[in-house]
């Protein structure tokens, strides 16, 4: 750490084999007010991450030397730098394990730089820890935690008990892939991790409830074959 | 309950397996009758209109009604079966046509005289064989039976009536069949004769003449009273064992009979048998192979007794030992027999001082708590003569000879010794020329040197010479002790010879099983295989081979192993197809199919039938008994070694096959992999030169011109991977509910960019049921759908996509307003790579396929019409599921 007025711009750590990719990326973020560091392999990225922790990590599953999804694991045993993987389109079983194994997010090939860029943005403001509001707001929505009370542009809408419990699941993970296992376990416990059909109409009934504006985009994400995202809406 | 009250779990199984047998198997009803003319063919009949009254479909498969008009009357309105014409000896003959019936396949055939003998060259001998055969097939048979046909009687009924049975049916053939007696009493049989209601043939008047007397046809009466009376014996006792009742009758016996070729076994195994039916217990037929060889007669005739038995129900069981009273024995503790059975002696009772006693006193002595029945073995009428000297027989002419000259130089040499030695040392020269004879000729030579040498020494060298007087004791003790010792020597070393034969053939025989195992276990494939088979097969039993195996991919029953030796005609061919569907030998020497040139033997696994091996023998008979085991064991042992290659086999194909579903995926990936990466770079630079601003605005328009590129490209690269996946057979969906008003919102989300300048509609109501489904593959095909509707309509024109339920499916329709699509096209359009002629330039022909496959993996399906105003509609269609309940919740 020689470098104390670099240090100020946040570190991303990108794990690609293939240099291309590594090359833009670089570019991309460097333009982008980050400094970015660049591992080929699994092992060199994790030694990297070990001397120098970034702010977070761009991981391809793909690596030759040791798979994406271990370099994840390992890095989870001793860090909570977010983690954003890169994957490819149809790899949706691929993508579960990921977010099931910590990963924070994911983006598929071939990725958009501003989606990226957003992305990148929501993990870590998402990584640094907001003074425990009370009330949560995401777009017209806000809950008042201590209350309980939701409401939608100023008018209060009711919620079931399980409906509260699925939103404010969303709302303390704004802008985060929740994998469909992952949700049901928390809401409705590990005994529910199969019954999607539970999470279809409970998503329906807070869509109905929550997202009365159909020309606004969705509240509530749908992410193929993985699970859901709570649209982020920077406040 | 005490605990001799107890089911025995045994007899439950057994029961059991009785049912499911049964259940198996076609029933068989007999209408048993004491003689002809009782009627049983009109009860036959009359019983089948019942059944047929009753729903069920009945066909006369054979019946012989003799022309009488109320029998007639019964057979008009049932369906028949025609006979098969068969010509024999120049008289038009007609059969019962089994395979007609088989293949006719009604649930009851009316098949009439069960014990009759079918015409030479029909596949089976004896029509009860083929009632057998329809029984296994399942189908029920009624039939009709006289009770001097039942083996067991037979003997009974030639005693009763003075004339012999020769068309008997085994008792084993009835063990499982409802008995129907049909009864008259004899004055009324008479009576009906008399009217001449009773049908007689011509030839057959004068002997019918003593056979309808009345003392034999109450005789009869009560023999088939007896025989219905215990069958129905039988049935009760099978009841008693299903429902737990505790058994009256003494169990745990055992039977076993002794057999011989001799022609006094037959009346023995009949005895037994139906000694056993009164005890009904299990019975065995033991024969004894005590290696001393049989002639072409007695082999036929332990066959014979053998098959009899086996018909008669035993379990025949054939062993080999020097003595027969210990061998049984053996078998008799092994199997534990209560009771042997064996005929009375009738040899010369001195002869047995020499063996030890006669086999029935060390039966007796030395049987334990087994009980012996002596039975009286020979029936009137049945001349049986001895063959005390058949052993001679095996000797040639030259070795009498070859002895005589022995006796004869011997003789000689004692002349010149005897000046020097006296006349008792030249009797030690003969008896050691008469031992060392009998180590190289058989008994009979040797029996001759023995006593020719005895009596040249008491002729030539005893006083007074010249002369067989013999004055001094000495010389009278000296000369009986020399014949003794001869002989007894004699014997004993001609004994040790055909022991040691019958060994080194025991042997023979197990090394051939061996080197067979050998060489078998040394093969690798199955080709490797069936050579070795064909060579030792041919080999050891002096034969021609064919192997015939079951391939389930053919759709022939049997595949012929092409490097047989035996070449097969199609008569011969359909012997080998009989053998293999009813898992049992045929061919020659067999009860089916006897005419034919060859022996086809099954191969049989508790998997199934694998196949067929035929022989056919270069001296043209069938092998025997002692042959025949080993050729069982060969047949046995090839059965278990083709069954191990199949297994390794499968397991191969398994192996490979999910070694090509890897290298498949891995291929998959890496040229994913390969052309993505060039496409991501792509992307991220034209979006981050548009992210980073300051372009000039026909630099804006360029970057967005490379970002449609791109975007289209990524389209074919994403469905060429998905035709692949769907050919390679990989493609596994993860089924799911999904929520069809999600799944609308998402695909027109993301073809929104396809859409601009134009109208997508969206109709899926809340409230439309959840199905199961792949979402992601579904996505897919929905988004194809869109495309293809965006690319081949006109700018401008609206599409729709509605989703709906109708008749418990739920249907996702993409309708737009374009030219439509003709006929011709409507059939191809979803064919990989077709193209409509009128198609737009753009697209490969594969997104409609891919659509298809996607659809029907998920277990739907789609098709397109043309809309009545306009414009083309595809639709797809996915069943719907009950979707389970949700816990019961109340708004707080």
């Amino acid at each position: 750490m020689n470098d104390s007025e670099l240090s100020s711009k946040p570190l991303m750590l990108v794990i690609d084999d293939e240099p291309q990719i590594r090359r833009l990326l670089t570019l991309t973020l460097g333009s982008n007010g980050y400094r970015v560091d660049c591992a080929e392999r699994g092992h060199e990225g994790l030694v990297l991450a070990a001397q120098q922790p970034p702010a977070l990590v761009l991981l391809d599953l793909g690596l030759p030397d040791i798979p994406g999804i271990e370099v994840l694991r390992r890095l989870r045993e001793w860090s909570a730098t977010p983690v954003i993987i890169l994957t490819a389109m149809d790899a949706e079983a691929e993508k579960i394990v990921a977010l099931d194994s910590g990963a924070d997010d994911y983006v598929t090939k071939p990725f958009n730089t501003g989606e990226l860029l957003a992305r990148l943005r929501v993990a870590l403001r998402r990584s640094t820890p907001s003074s425990e509001l009370p009330v949560i707001r995401s777009g017209a929505v806000v809950v008042d935690l201590a209350t309980r009370r939701v409401t939608l542009q100023g008018r209060e809408v009711t919620l079931t008990a399980t409906e509260y419990s699925l939103l404010r699941l969303f709302l303390l993970n704004p802008g985060k892939v929740l994998t469909h296992r992952y949700i049901l376990r928390e809401v409705w416990g590990t005994a529910a991790e199969t019954k999607t059909h539970y999470l279809r109409v409970y998503i329906a009934r807070l869509r109905e409830k929550l997202e009365a504006n159909p020309k606004l985009p969705p509240l509530f994400r749908t992410e193929s074959g993985v699970g859901y995202r709570l649209a982020d809406s920077p406040q | 309950m005490t605990d001799s009250d107890r089911p025995n779990p045994d007899s439950l199984l057994a029961a059991l397996q009785r049912g499911e047998a049964a259940s198996r198997r076609g029933r068989l009803k007999v209408f048993l009758g004491m003689s002809p003319g009782v009627g049983k063919t009109f009860a036959m009949l009359e019983a089948a209109r019942r059944e047929r009254a009753s729903g069920r479909d009945v066909v006369i498969g054979y019946v012989e009604t003799h022309g009488r008009k109320e029998t007639d009357a019964l057979t008009d309105g049932l369906p028949v079966v025609p006979r098969r014409p068969v010509e024999h000896r120049g008289v038009a003959l007609s059969e019962f046509d089994l395979d007609a019936v088989l293949k006719r396949r009604a649930q009851l055939t009316l098949v009439d005289e069960l014990a009759h003998t079918n015409a030479p060259g029909s596949r089976h001998p004896k029509r009860y064989q083929d009632v057998e055969e329809l029984l296994s097939a399942g189908l029920d048979v009624f039939t009709t039976l006289n009770v001097q046909h039942v083996e067991s009687r037979a003997e009974i009924v030639r005693e009763v009536t003075g004339s012999s049975v020769h068309e008997t049916v085994p008792d084993s053939v009835l063990d499982n069949a409802e008995i129907e007696l049909v009864d008259l009493p004899p004055g009324e049989l008479l009576q009906r004769l008399h009217e001449g209601k009773v049908y007689l043939p011509e030839r057959a008047t004068a002997a019918a003449q003593s056979f309808f007397r009345e003392g034999n046809l109450t005789a009869l009466r009560e023999l088939a009273l007896r025989l219905a009376a215990e069958h129905v014996g039988e049935d009760t006792r099978h009841f008693r064992a299903a429902h737990a009742i505790a058994n009256v009758w003494k169990t745990g016996q055992r039977l076993l009979v002794a057999l011989s070729p001799s022609p006094l076994s037959a009346p023995m195994a009949r005895w037994t048998r139906r000694l056993a039916d009164n005890l009904q217990a299990p019975w065995m037929a033991v024969y004894v192979d005590t290696g001393r060889p049989l002639s072409e007669a007695d082999q036929t005739g332990l066959q014979r007794n053998l098959d009899l038995a086996r018909d008669l129900g035993a379990e025949v069981i054939a062993t080999s030992d020097q003595d027969i009273v210990s061998a049984v024995l053996r078998v008799a503790r092994q199997h534990n027999v209560s009771q042997i059975v064996v005929g009375k002696p009738t040899g010369i009772r001195a002869l047995d001082l020499f063996r030890g006693g006669s086999v029935l006193d060390r039966l007796i002595r030395e049987s334990g708590n087994i009980d012996v029945h002596c039975v009286r073995a020979a029936a009137d009428g049945v001349k049986f003569r001895a063959e005390p000297w058949r052993w001679a027989q095996r000797s040639t002419p030259q070795q009498y000879l070859g002895a005589l000259t022995v006796v004869a130089s011997i003789t000689l040499l004692n002349f010149l010794l005897r000046p020097w030695t006296g006349s008792y040392a030249v009797s030690l020269l003969y008896l050691l020329s008469v031992v060392l004879l009998a180590l190289f000729v058989g008994r009979g030579p040797t029996l001759l040197a023995a006593t020719v040498s005895a009596l040249l020494w008491d002729y030539f060298f005893l006083e007074p010479l010249r002369t067989f007087y013999i004055t001094s004791l000495p010389d009278a003790l000296m000369f009986g002790m020399f014949f003794v010792v001869a002989l007894v020597m004699g014997q004993l070393t001609a004994r040790l010879r055909s022991q040691q034969s019958a060994e080194r053939e025991r042997e023979e025989r197990a090394t051939a099983l061996y080197l067979l195992t050998r060489e078998l276990a040394d093969r690798k494939d199955l080709p490797e295989l069936l050579s070795v088979v064909v060579r030792h097969l041919g080999a050891v039993f002096a034969a021609e081979v064919a192997v015939l195996l079951s391939d389930p991919a053919n759709r022939e029953p049997l595949v012929v192993y092409p490097f047989g030796t035996l070449g097969l005609s199609d008569k011969e061919f359909s012997v080998a197809v009989w053998s293999h569907q009813n898992a049992r030998p045929a061919g020659q020497g067999t009860d089916t199919l006897p005419s034919a040139t060859a022996l086809y033997l099954p191969l049989t696994t508790p998997a199934g039938c694998l196949g067929v091996v035929g022989l056919r023998f270069r001296c043209g008979n069938p092998p025997p008994l002692a042959q025949r085991n080993l050729l069982d064991n060969f047949v046995q042992q090839i059965a278990v070694v083709l069954d191990r290659q199949r297994l390794r086999d499968a397991e191969q194909a398994a192996k490979l096959t999910a070694e090509s579903e890897r290298l498949g995926k891995t291929l998959i990936n890496s040229i994913s992999h390969e052309l993505r990466t060039p496409l991501a770079a792509i992307t991220s630079a034209t979006s981050a030169m548009q992210e980073a601003g300051g372009l000039a605005p026909v630099h804006v328009s360029l970057t967005l011109e490379i970002q449609e590129a791109t975007a289209r490209l990524n389209r074919l690269v994403r469905n060429l991977l998905d035709v692949a996946r769907l050919e390679s057979g990989h493609l596994k969906p993860q089924m799911d509910w999904c929520d069809p008003v999600d799944l609308c919102q998402m695909v027109a989300r993301g073809s929104a960019s396809a859409f601009e300048g134009r109208s997508l509609t969206v109709r899926a109501p809340t409230g439309l049921p959840l199905f199961r489904g792949d979402f992601v593959l579904l996505e897919q095909a929905l988004f194809n759908l869109l495309i293809n509707a965006a690319t081949h309509t006109p700018a401008g024109t609206p599409v729709e996509l509605t989703a709906r339920v109708v008749d418990r499916e739920i249907l996702f329709a993409v309708a737009d307003r374009g030219p439509g699509i003709s006929d011709m096209d409507q059939k191809r359009v979803f064919d990989r790579f077709y193209r409509a002629a009128t198609a737009r330039p753009g697209g490969t022909g594969l997104g409609l396929s891919i659509v298809k496959g996607f659809v029907e993996a998920n277990g739907g399906r789609v098709d397109v019409a043309n809309r009545p105003d306009g414009g083309a509609i595809f639709t797809i269609r996915l069943p719907l599921s009950d979707v389970p309940k949700l816990p019961e919740e109340t708004t707080p």
